[in-house]
């Protein structure tokens, strides 16, 4: 049986043009090879830091990104070049949700009309009293209530612009929503409130989510599973209590250690965890792209690009030492 | 006011900022008030609106003028009454022994001019140095905050460093001068996790090596954690809470630290559901009668809208304002 959304060595690379003359001169590697799966009702937790692919890899899941290679399905059935009435039904069954809804959301149109446009372009409601009718229940179900309709988006805070934001990619009830860091322009207290709401959902709609975020601790809440992405790949997989609690790959022990606690009795001390920053991604290091940042590293990581492979309990890594980071112990 | 001995680095008393708005005046702070003494790190914690921002600006004299002004309340530093001074006088304090850093180096470095001119020119502002000698001290400031090759950075345009790099000048620009405070404004909520913890790092050993005093403002309970000594939390424009750090993360007393603390999804612990907030902030426009947190608080009752609570002591160090704190757990008591 085929999982509700399959990547396979997927691939979205850019070209590189030189100033003057528009020529190509190279290529960023933004997403170059991923392979990864959502289950219908599950949520697969996507991590990284700014840089690193993941925001390319969510629009490109969306297509609003042309992938250069490797293949997107949706329940077994290859959309990645779908078109025209194909990619309008992908759409029904995968739709976004951004960071800013403010940014998403067109300031001259009212909530109502806002959220109703999809069920418009869809040809799905026959009537302005049926639209009227879905809208007004999903701005319940989000927690706005249907008096929301009539007001505009400036007339709302943040965390309620982000109810807007949800509600309008759940109009068609989708099956999947790639979520790219959506409560991460939130305070604290609302955050928890957008959490929450989107865990209800979940379970209310059997939703799969692809959750791309870069705390650590947001996705460790909201997760099923884990995926870590470095420099355009993804350098471990695994059940999220699997992976936090021993991580197998380098950068993710280091992004774990790297996160500040609430709580004083355990403080990291004055070590920050991964030394040096993201190299330049036109120019990847040769060999596995994290060496020259990895306190594990060996002369086999300088040539050898190490592959995703199995490492029990479900969990994989691409790590040539991913025995001997496991055996450092656990980051939390 | 004390004696010079036990005298604190910083006071600030009663101090209160008033904004013009297209709506009407409010008070964006009111009776702010902590110490910071030398080679102290004072959290100051709230969300969006809380007024942290606003408190940092008025301790600096970088209020936007004429809409924000104090309008009460005084901010004795090393002896002297900031609020009081004039704009010039005020001048020759920042960037020489008050030093400040921001969220986002790129608004507050030059675009067009080298990061060593920036720093020889904050240099110069305060100190008789000649170019030459100015330079050199620059180079050894960027290699202090741990750039490498930093004779050749120097030569570098901001945007031709990375966020982490940006952030590593603007605090060897706020500490050229070597402050004796330095007031840190969300240094490093634009950064990634691992950036942060280096920049982290650094500015507490600095602290350590030059001795200053920092005022931490943040949202991030976090970052708090891992430096603070003591926090102050703020809520609609007061402060609520303030602790020492270890006591405040143990034994939150006001019921929106309390709140805060069990809202955070965190790494080491798991939660099924997140503990929420009901509600939003009320604008300083509409805030409600007494305790502006009332209308958000499980505990709130009748006597809280008649007035607004004292900041009280409710333990050695530990105050909250609220008529009906969170009870304390026992000392022995870890929170897990």
């Amino acid at each position: 049986m085929s999982a509700l959304l399959e990547v396979e060595g997927l691939k979205t690379w850019f070209p590189v043009r030189s100033p003057l003359l528009r020529r190509t001169v190279g290529r960023i590697r933004a997403v170059d090879g991923v392979r990864l799966k959502v289950e219908a009702g599950r949520t697969l937790g996507l991590v990284g830091e700014s840089g690193c692919g993941k925001s390319t890899l969510g629009r490109t899941i969306v297509r609003l990104l042309e992938p250069t290679e490797g293949e997107i399905r949706i329940d077994g059935i290859d959309v990645t070049r779908a078109r025209g009435r194909d990619l309008l039904a992908m759409r029904r069954r995968v739709q976004m949700v951004f960071q800013d809804p403010y940014a998403s959301l067109n300031p001259r149109l009212r909530v109502g009309d806002a959220i109703g446009e999809p069920l418009d372009i869809h040809r799905l409601v026959r009537s302005r009293g049926e639209k009227h009718d879905r809208v007004a229940a999903l701005l319940d179900k989000v927690g706005l209530g249907a008096e929301a309709m009539d007001r505009y988006p400036h007339e709302f805070s943040g965390g309620q612009r982000q109810r807007i934001g949800i509600a309008r990619a759940l109009v068609l009830n989708p099956e999947l929503l790639v979520a790219d860091e959506p409560v991460s322009a939130l305070d604290v207290s609302v955050q928890a409130q957008v959490i929450n709401l989107m865990r209800d959902l979940q379970r209310d709609f059997n939703l799969g989510y692809l959750f791309i975020a870069h705390d650590l601790s947001v996705v460790r809440h909201i997760s099923d599973d884990v995926a870590i992405m470095y420099l355009g790949r993804i350098v471990e997989t695994g059940p999220k209590t699997k992976l936090f609690a021993m991580p197998r790959h380098p950068y993710t022990r280091g992004l774990l250690l790297s996160v500040p606690v609430p709580d004083p009795t355990r403080r990291r001390g004055a070590h920050a965890p991964l030394a040096g920053g993201l190299p330049n991604p036109a120019d990847p290091p040769p060999g596995c792209t994290f060496h020259p940042r990895c306190p594990y590293a060996t002369e086999i990581c300088r040539l050898e690009r190490p592959e995703l492979r199995p490492l029990g309990d479900g969990q994989t890594a691409a790590c040539h030492h991913a025995e001997e980071v496991a055996a450092s112990g656990r980051a939390v | 006011m004390s004696t010079p001995a036990e005298r604190p680095l910083l006071a600030v008393e009663s101090l209160q900022v008033g904004i013009r708005s297209a709506r009407g005046t409010f008070l964006a702070i009111e009776e702010v008030g902590f110490a910071l003494d030398e080679g102290e790190v004072l959290g100051l914690v709230g969300e969006s609106g809380c007024g942290k921002s606003i408190t940092a600006l008025a301790v600096m004299g970088l209020l936007p003028q004429p809409v924000a002004r104090i309008t009460a309340g005084q901010v004795w530093f090393d002896g002297t009454d900031l609020a009081a001074l004039t704009n010039e006088q005020m001048r020759h304090m920042r960037g020489d022994r008050l030093g400040m850093i921001f969220q986002e180096p790129m608004t507050s470095l030059n675009p067009v001019y080298r990061v060593g001119d920036q720093l020889v020119e904050a240099l110069r502002e305060h100190r008789p140095l000649g170019r030459g000698e100015a330079w050199r001290e620059a180079v050894a400031m960027l290699d202090m905050v741990g750039i490498p090759a930093a004779r050749d950075r120097a030569s570098s345009y901001p945007h031709e460093l990375s966020g982490g790099m940006r952030q590593r000048v603007m605090i060897a620009m706020a500490l050229i001068c070597r402050p004796k405070l330095l007031i840190a404004d969300e240094p490093t909520t634009a950064l990634d996790v691992s950036t942060q913890a280096q920049i982290l790092d650094l500015l507490l050993s600095l602290k350590r090596e030059l001795g200053m005093a920092i005022l931490m403002i943040t949202h991030d309970l976090g970052v708090v954690a891992e430096v603070a000594d003591r926090v102050a939390v703020m809520y609609a424009g007061r402060i609520v809470e303030t602790a020492d750090v270890f006591e405040l993360f143990r034994a939150p007393r006001h019921p929106y630290t309390d709140a805060l603390l069990r809202s955070i999804p965190r790494l080491d612990s798991e939660l099924d559901r997140l503990v929420t907030i009901e509600g939003t902030v009320a604008s300083p426009l509409e805030r409600p009668s007494g305790c502006s947190f009332r209308d958000r608080c499980p505990r709130a009752r009748p006597r809280c809208a008649e007035a607004v609570p004292p900041l009280g002591e409710l333990a050695p160090g530990h105050r909250a304002r609220c008529y009906f704190p969170v009870e304390a757990p026992a000392p022995q008591a870890e929170r897990v």
